[in-house]
């Protein structure tokens, strides 16, 4: 047992309706770092309870040099790992054999130029890929390219920020939102080939430093972000360069917040002071057909008015809190901090420092 | 524990010794041995003895010859390090902080049933990390592997017993009655040498006719399984017919003893009065020779009469001291108190051993428990387990059962937070524990802010993250010093590696003035070598944090010149940088660099400096240049004086056109 500081659940082939089974983990702050994959089982599992049953299976794990900072499947086969060596390598898990190797490698894709002119490497403190693409970022300021494919990065922007880059998230196919230590929200077009941000936000005042960042699944303008104090900002990128809500959550540094990709109407976040909260805005149009589970092309028009009623006021009406939203704390008397979560269908993975792996298969029973 | 050193050897050199923290060093000196008797501390001459519960573990030794000093460091509680018990640190951790904060208010009842449930909690954790490391011994290959697997299998269940045996007689403090039963399911639970024999002859084909057959029966007769016996008999009667009698005696015997229930609501003299009664009547069947013809039925019948000769006898059943005490007392003694325990576990003891061998370490600890001497167990422990884990744990629960109170040590404060200081220092030296031992510190009310302080400063920070994650622990706790001192090493290592924003930025979180005029000084220097600042997106956004030094006030003004002047605000830029000069908030070394700023406003078409601002800013110039002495004027070089010169020239212009226009305004 490592204390866990990334999780995230093998995607799912677009037509698949079964719920995920595998998911990977990484470690951190151990002489000997580890990737390990874990299968979950079968729905057999499943008690009459909802509650699910099995413990994780670990399917096989490889070392890993130094901390395992952000990691994401590029396919279904292929993990993307940052460390906090700078190294940047895409692991391959072979199902057939239940083993990983090491599939591509940049080595010191962050570094630092000391004072004396020799290179060290800077932690890569977040990724995101969007297959065949993958960005990374570092606490060097630097913001990487690289292609699955290709030994050399296809474009570096040096110095893209003054401090500390934490996270990263594609905003479309060609623009990044990066945020930062100083409370800043950057947008790049990768189109253009000035080194600048198309676009700042910032936090006002304060300069929090901002942890986490994740996109609204359906709509491109609504992203979240998570700060040092615990505050959940929504910001509408379409206007104003504030959060356009603000919301008083955790206790202490936000590491991760998620969308749920299939049901955006829920949120998820997790912190340093141990809690994992739910954030439910579905509560009061309960009552309508549910346009989230849409299949065909008969619902998508009735999806269309309604987000314009519901979700899009959810996320960014001025006053969230009030009776729109449902919050719940997923974890009772928890002490240390949760790392990382990843939901996926009804299923919830998160790993924390007291070195333990939960999985929740029943999100919405 | 004390273990010897291996390698370090005092009879051929001298030793020193450092201490730490978490490690104690130990280093051969260039000093011979002189002659002399060794000292009285060393149980073997020619070795390096630790006392106390330092476990020896050589983590480095200087190479090279022999005749080369070397170096060793030893760690203290190994145990820490082995990877299988990491789960047992990191569960009871939990169970730990959930019974610091559990509330002391229920009363009497309510509040044991929990502390009992917290004990079993942490046995279950004991009993899961026993299975893990089961587990582990058999999948391993390498044999030294597999013993040391063993090995640790074998210290965790002495741990369960021992802690075990201490919930049953201090936390549940079970009296007279239930103890024994309590005692019965400590022997059964423990005593599994004998559960593979049970399963052998039970899954045999006939059970009856298997040669170990007498033995299982013995065995459920000793742990007081009486049912299980009596439905093994009952198989063995229907084979003989012709003993049907004798059997159903045995077997009516065996249904009919009086066992104390915890459901129902006999008084102890009742139950003792019905024991005395079924006594008596196992003592007339024996003597009147109804079992005359079988050895095996007679010797249960001796059994069951408490017959100490006839216990002994089935010495290889029992395999322990302990479970022969529980038998005798079961069919000796059933309502024992707790506090006469403790002579009939000194009389087993002796009894068992029969002088053929002395007792161990683990018997010691046992006997303080039958003894209710609970510091010695608690010392003994500390002295026979390579841990401080169990001693820790376990004495927080004694602790918070009220049972410790009186106890003070003659240093530190009492013996919980001695215990527990020593587990967190333990868990701090490791490179990923340390987390939990801030929990514990937190619980130690004395001391446990020092050795935090301490320990935090002393965490290596390779990553922000880990270093935000310290940082939050000490911010929690309001140790300045501490969030001082991380963010000082954090500003120092970007600064190392040219990151200047980040430094900043570390330093304006830490509060640390001098840091942040120094880094300001580098971006300003950086900015005369260049000409243009770096790090825009920080230093526009400084805010409220900019007063924190004069110099950073500076920088983050002298951009907004800048700014001002690329927005063509001229005449705002104007005022602001006459500001900087007259206000003293410009270091005076950089005047100059400020008056060559003004420059191009005053060749401007239009004016912008007034009347005033030009004599304001010649006054900067004239006490920029008289402020030196006649030598250093010779000293400055000749761009320096045309540069002056040109300031003059553009100072004059733009004063007569000032007065000009000044003038044309105000006729008009």
């Amino acid at each position: 047992s490592q204390k866990i500081s990334k999780t995230r659940w093998r995607p799912l082939p677009a037509a698949a309706l079964q719920p995920p089974d595998l998911f990977a983990t990484g470690s951190w702050d151990n002489e000997d770092n580890r990737l390990a994959v874990w299968g979950v089982g079968d729905l057999g599992n499943v008690g009459l309870s909802g509650e699910y049953q099995g413990e994780p299976q670990l399917l096989c794990d490889i070392r890993h040099d130094g901390d395992v900072m952000d990691m994401q499947f590029l396919d279904e086969e292929r993990i993307v790992v940052a460390s906090s060596t700078g190294t940047v390598t895409i692991f391959r898990h072979h199902q057939n054999n239940q083993t990983l190797s090491v599939n591509q490698r940049w080595e010191k894709a962050h570094y630092h130029v000391n004072q004396d002119a020799s290179c060290g490497g800077a932690a890569c403190t977040g990724v995101i890929c969007n297959n065949p693409e993958i960005v990374t970022v570092g606490e060097d300021g630097r913001i990487n390219l690289f292609r699955a494919d290709q030994k050399d990065p296809v474009r570096t922007i040096d110095n893209a920020d003054s401090s500390t880059l934490h996270a990263v998230t594609f905003l479309r196919i060609t623009e990044i939102l990066t945020v930062n230590s100083i409370g800043q929200l950057k947008i790049w077009d990768l189109r253009q080939q000035r080194n600048e941000p198309s676009q700042i936000f910032s936090l006002t005042g304060d300069r929090v430093p901002l942890h986490c960042v994740d996109r609204h699944p359906n709509q491109q303008h609504i992203v979240a972000t998570g700060g040092q104090d615990g505050m959940l900002s929504i910001w509408d990128i379409r206007q104003g360069t504030m959060p356009v809500s603000l919301l008083n959550a955790h206790e202490a540094e936000m590491w991760e917040v998620h969308f749920h990709p299939s049901n955006p109407d829920h949120l998820f976040t997790c912190s340093e002071d141990g809690s994992l909260w739910h954030w439910d805005t579905s509560t009061d149009i309960s009552d309508k057909p549910s346009f989230l589970h849409q299949g065909g092309r008969s619902t998508t028009y009735f999806s269309h008015t309604t987000m314009n009623q519901s979700v899009v006021s959810a996320w960014l009406s001025n006053d969230p809190t009030k009776d729109r939203m449902e919050i719940t704390n997923l974890i009772p008397n928890q002490t240390l901090s949760v790392n990382s979560l990843d939901v996926l269908g009804p299923c919830l993975v998160y790993g924390t420092d007291a070195e333990a792996i939960y999985v929740s298969r029943q999100l919405f029973a | 524990p004390s273990q010897v050193v291996p390698g370090a050897d005092p009879s051929a050199r001298q030793l020193c010794f450092a201490w730490g923290p978490a490690e104690v060093m130990v280093c051969e000196t260039l000093f011979g041995r002189r002659g002399g008797s060794p000292s009285r501390g060393e149980a073997e001459p020619g070795r390096a003895l630790l006392p106390g519960a330092l476990t020896g573990c050589v983590a480095g030794s200087g190479e090279g010859e022999p005749s080369s000093s070397r170096l060793f460091v030893v760690r203290k509680d190994q145990d820490i390090y082995i990877q299988t018990w990491r789960k047992l640190f990191n569960e009871a951790h939990g169970i730990f902080v959930g019974l610091q904060r559990s509330e002391e208010e229920l009363a009497g009842k309510s509040r044991k049933a929990q502390l009992v449930q917290v004990s079993k909690n942490y046995r279950s954790v004991i009993r899961a990390c026993m299975e893990d490391m089961h587990q582990a011994s058999i999948s391993a290959q390498d044999p030294a592997l597999q013993s040391q697997y063993s090995t640790q299998v074998s210290i965790l269940s002495a741990m369960e017993l021992i802690w075990n045996l201490c919930e049953i007689l201090f936390v549940e403090a079970a009296a007279a009655g239930p103890l024994l039963l309590r005692l019965l399911d400590w022997v059964r639970l423990h005593v599994c040498d004998v559960d593979n024999m049970v399963r052998e002859v039970l899954s045999s084909e006939n059970p009856t006719k298997h040669e170990l057959f007498w033995n299982v029966v013995n065995v459920f007769v000793l742990q007081g399984r009486m049912d299980e016996a009596r439905h093994l008999l009952s198989k063995e009667a229907s084979a003989n017919p012709t003993s049907l009698n004798m059997y159903k005696i045995l077997d009516d015997l065996m249904k009919k003893m009086p066992v104390h229930s915890l459901s129902n609501t006999q008084t102890l003299t009742e139950m003792e009065l019905k024991w005395q009664h079924w006594h008596e009547e196992c003592q007339r069947y024996l003597q009147d020779g109804t079992f005359a013809s079988n050895p095996h039925m007679e010797s249960i019948c001796k059994i069951l009469l408490g017959d100490e000769d006839a216990i002994l006898q089935k010495k290889e059943l029992m395999t322990t001291w302990y479970h022969f005490l529980v038998t005798r007392l079961l069919y000796s003694h059933p309502t024992v108190k707790p506090m006469e325990l403790q002579f009939y576990a000194q009389s087993s003891l002796d009894l068992f051993l029969g002088g053929e061998s002395s007792p161990e370490p683990l018997d010691a600890i046992l006997m303080a428990a039958f003894e209710f001497e609970m510091h010695q167990v608690i010392k003994e422990c500390s002295i026979a387990l390579s841990n401080w884990w169990f001693v820790a744990h376990l004495t927080d629960l004694l602790d918070h059962c009220k049972l410790l109170q009186s106890h003070n040590l003659y240093f530190g404060s009492n013996m919980r937070e001695f215990l527990l200081l020593e587990y967190a220092s333990g868990l701090f030296s490791h490179h990923s524990l340390w987390q939990l031992g801030v929990d514990y510190f937190d619980h130690c009310p004395k001391y446990g802010r020092v050795y935090l302080e301490l320990h935090t400063e002393r965490i290596p920070l390779n990553t922000e993250q880990k270093a935000l994650k310290v940082l939050r622990i000490c911010e929690q706790r309001q140790m300045h010093e501490q969030v001082r001192s991380i963010c000082k090493i954090m500003a120092m290592k970007a600064l190392r590696n040219n990151r200047l924003g980040s430094a900043l930025s570390w330093s304006i979180r830490a509060k640390d003035a001098a840091f942040a005029t120094l880094i300001s000084d580098r971006f300003l220097k950086d900015y005369c070598e260049r000409g243009c600042f770096s790090d825009l997106d920080l230093i526009d956004n400084l805010g409220p944090s900019m007063l924190l030094s004069d110099r950073l006030t500076f920088l983050g003004k002298y951009r907004e010149f800048h700014r001002l002047y690329g927005e063509k605000r001229f005449s705002e830029a104007a005022k602001l940088l006459l500001m900087l000069m007259t206000a003293h908030i410009a270091p005076c070394s950089f005047w100059m660099t400020l008056l060559m700023d003004a420059l191009p406003l005053l060749e401007q078409k239009e004016v912008i400096f007034s009347a005033e601002q030009t004599y304001e800013l010649m006054r900067c110039l004239e006490d920029l240049t008289a402020g030196k002495s006649d030598k250093q004027k010779l000293q400055d070089d000749d761009v320096k004086s045309t540069k002056v010169e040109m300031l003059r020239l553009a100072l004059a212009r733009n004063l007569a056109r000032v007065i000009v226009k000044e003038g044309t305004l105000e006729g008009s």
